[in-house]
């Protein structure tokens, strides 16, 4: 049992009111932030913590903060990045379903280090549903004095909205969402300028994940030092995991960071082992973008030694044997599930996703998701696995925003570890589109 | 004038909610109402978005149509074309299917008696796949307007959804209530 953060209080009843939330030591940071702290020493405390971006960049937040422009008279934003989308994850879904006041106080405490007086969650648009409860919350803290003007009677002055989107992958990118939030379609800005420079209605702008600010209150109520003496290395803290797929507990867990992947698979703790007890085949560690690792080089790097949660282990080996923490969606995969078919799912996901604005990303995803489906289908041709690695290696790194190698990962990395299975579906078309047929000849030479 | 087939009009709780998002923004900044007063159009107008209801959107914005066309085309969850009592937006995405999604799409179509995309014959129900809706540890799941419907991993779950959703009056947003 590690720390708990973010998850302490998940539980107990009735804590979406602020009444029961403040019996648990809600909205301590707020005060102790606005009262005994100015907006730069907690900039100092969250940078000390070492937290880093949990929406999947792995960024670090008070870097971020730090870079956030100043400029007499023009307003600053802060914008909560709740457009939770990635395959994968529903972390966030959860956390502000279960406790939203805990990201209602992070945004206050976060919106007085940046100088912001008006602040936005953008929460995508099919959890309209939690926008309520969100709201709700957010009614609550105005009622308290906790939001609006002269906040409990220091003259620091906030509101707090939420919006929904639409249904677009693509608004989770920090520069889609903000165009989406002014009403427009979600196509990516261009870099520079950056939204800390010209961000939200052309005003400096920080864009942080629901995780990444909830964890602020703690940090402000402990401090950062104490905040970077959990975890490993430069992975400080914990991290909410989307535990997916084949396995006994799917949910979400609050780790600390530096926890073994195999106690993560396995223990009851957490996933509890593959379902039905069958075996380990794969796992993508970080969400759908990031590769996918048979089961040996998840449970070990290829130097032999524990593969950590961590983003500095799950990462080890670069692509060539390693993988990425991402936003913390750890999907995991039994020996019935075929590599070709998912990758084919993923391909078609990007392709759909795409805001069609830059013609690599446009053009290969449709392209990826028609051979893959070929392939699948039982028509696939001999030099189709050439083309794929090819093309995901054209859009990779040839786009405005990262969706493109969001996209061209996971086929790319799908090729890389189970080139046998996608031969196996050329060479024996009829054998693979049987119902349920699924390649086992690499099985023995990748399981632990 | 051409004769209007699909006639709009906001209801005064609609257009209060829409104001209420008008004053999240800045001064000028009103278009960024647009996707809530999207969704808000849709509850309205039996969950689609028809061309009257888009420029009766522009025209409280104060924008041109046609910016209020390229967004509602643009995100996935405004349907343009009229749509069943209930829309079934199941997820179709990889870490649902790992839970069984191919197999319930498969049973809806077969007990609906529609592809995807499809309406059935008395209106009742459409078929729309969508991408993944955080609802992973789940799956596989479905949406019905503000609602999502879980672990729908068998054939009874299935049958025991649909006889539920036959019942079922359509929700109503919290700001009609």
């Amino acid at each position: 049992m590690g720390i708990k953060i973010l998850t302490e209080h998940i539980n107990v009843p009735g804590i979406e009111t602020l009444e029961v939330y403040r019996k648990h030591g809600g909205y301590r940071s707020v005060e102790k932030a606005i009262k005994t702290m100015t907006p730069d020493e907690v900039v100092e405390e969250v940078k000390t913590s070492g937290l880093r971006g949990r929406g999947g960049a792995g960024f670090p937040a008070g870097m971020k903060w730090s870079f956030l422009a100043k400029p007499e008279g023009v307003p600053r934003y802060l914008v909560c990045n709740a457009d939770e989308s990635e395959p994968g994850t529903f972390k966030d879904r959860v956390f502000m379903e279960k406790n939203p006041h805990a990201l209602v106080e992070g945004m206050i405490t976060s919106s007085y280090a940046l100088g912001a007086n008006t602040s936005y969650i953008y929460i995508r648009g099919e959890l309209l549903f939690i926008l309520r409860i969100l709201e709700k919350a957010i009614a609550e803290a105005y009622a308290a004095g906790l939001l609006g003007k002269n906040i409990l009677g220091s003259g620091y002055d906030l509101d707090l909205h939420v919006a929904p989107g639409g249904g677009a992958y693509i608004c989770g990118e920090e520069t889609a969402l903000l165009e989406s939030l002014e009403g427009k379609r979600g196509n990516p800005r261009n870099k520079p300028p950056f939204p800390a420079v010209k961000g939200l209605f052309q005003s400096p702008t920080v864009v942080n994940n629901v995780e990444t600010i909830a964890s602020v209150p703690w940090i402000v109520n402990n401090s950062g030092a104490e905040y970077a003496k959990i975890g490993i290395g430069r992975s400080t803290g914990t991290k909410l995991i989307s535990a997916s797929g084949n396995i006994n507990r799917p949910g979400v867990y609050e780790i600390e960071l530096g926890v073994p992947v195999e106690e993560f698979i396995y223990s009851d703790e957490y996933c509890g082992g593959i379902w039905k007890g069958k075996q380990l085949k794969a796992v993508v560690p970080g969400g759908s973008s990031v590769p996918i690792l048979p089961a040996n080089l998840i449970m070990k790097t290829a130097a032999g030694e524990d593969r950590l949660m961590t983003y500095e282990s799950l990462s080890d080996g670069g692509f060539v044997s390693g993988s990425m923490l991402g936003s913390g969606a750890f999907i995991v995969f039994d020996e019935d599930q075929c590599i070709v078919r998912n990758t084919w799912n993923y391909a078609r996901f990007y392709h759909h996703e795409s805001c069609g604005q830059c013609s690599p990303c446009r053009e290969g995803t449709g392209w990826m998701e028609r051979v893959l489906h070929r392939i699948e289908h039982g028509h696939g041709h001999q030099q189709d696995i050439d083309l794929l690695v090819s093309v995901a290696k054209q859009i990779e790194g040839n786009t405005i925003c990262p969706l493109g190698d969001a996209a061209a990962w996971p086929v790319a990395s799908a090729i890389r570890h189970f080139r046998e299975e996608f031969e196996w579906h050329i060479k024996h078309p009829q054998e693979a589109i049987a119902p349920g047929a699924v390649y086992r000849g690499q099985l023995a030479a990748t399981t632990v | 004038m051409a004769e209007t087939i699909n006639a709009f009009k906001f209801s005064d709780k609609a257009l209060a909610e829409i104001q209420r998002y008008i004053s999240h923004y800045p001064e000028g900044r009103q278009k960024s109402a647009l996707l809530p007063a999207l969704h808000v159009a849709q509850a309205e107008n039996n969950g689609w978005v028809s061309p009257e209801a888009m420029d009766a959107i522009a025209e409280i914005l104060n924008i041109q149509p046609i910016e209020v066309y390229e967004v509602a085309t643009f995100y996935t969850m405004f349907n343009l074309k009229p749509v069943g009592k209930h829309v079934l937006e199941v997820c179709r995405t990889g870490p649902c299917c790992l839970r069984g999604a191919d197999q319930m799409i498969e049973t809806f179509k077969q007990k609906l008696n529609i592809e995807e995309g499809e309406t059935t014959a008395d209106g009742m129900f459409t078929l729309k796949p969508v991408e993944c809706l955080a609802s992973c540890g789940t799956g596989p799941m479905l949406q019905v307007r503000e609602t999502y419907y879980e672990n729908l991993d068998s054939e009874e779950a299935v049958d025991q959804f649909l006889e539920m959703m036959r019942n079922k009056e359509v929700e109503t947003p919290e700001w009609a209530k």
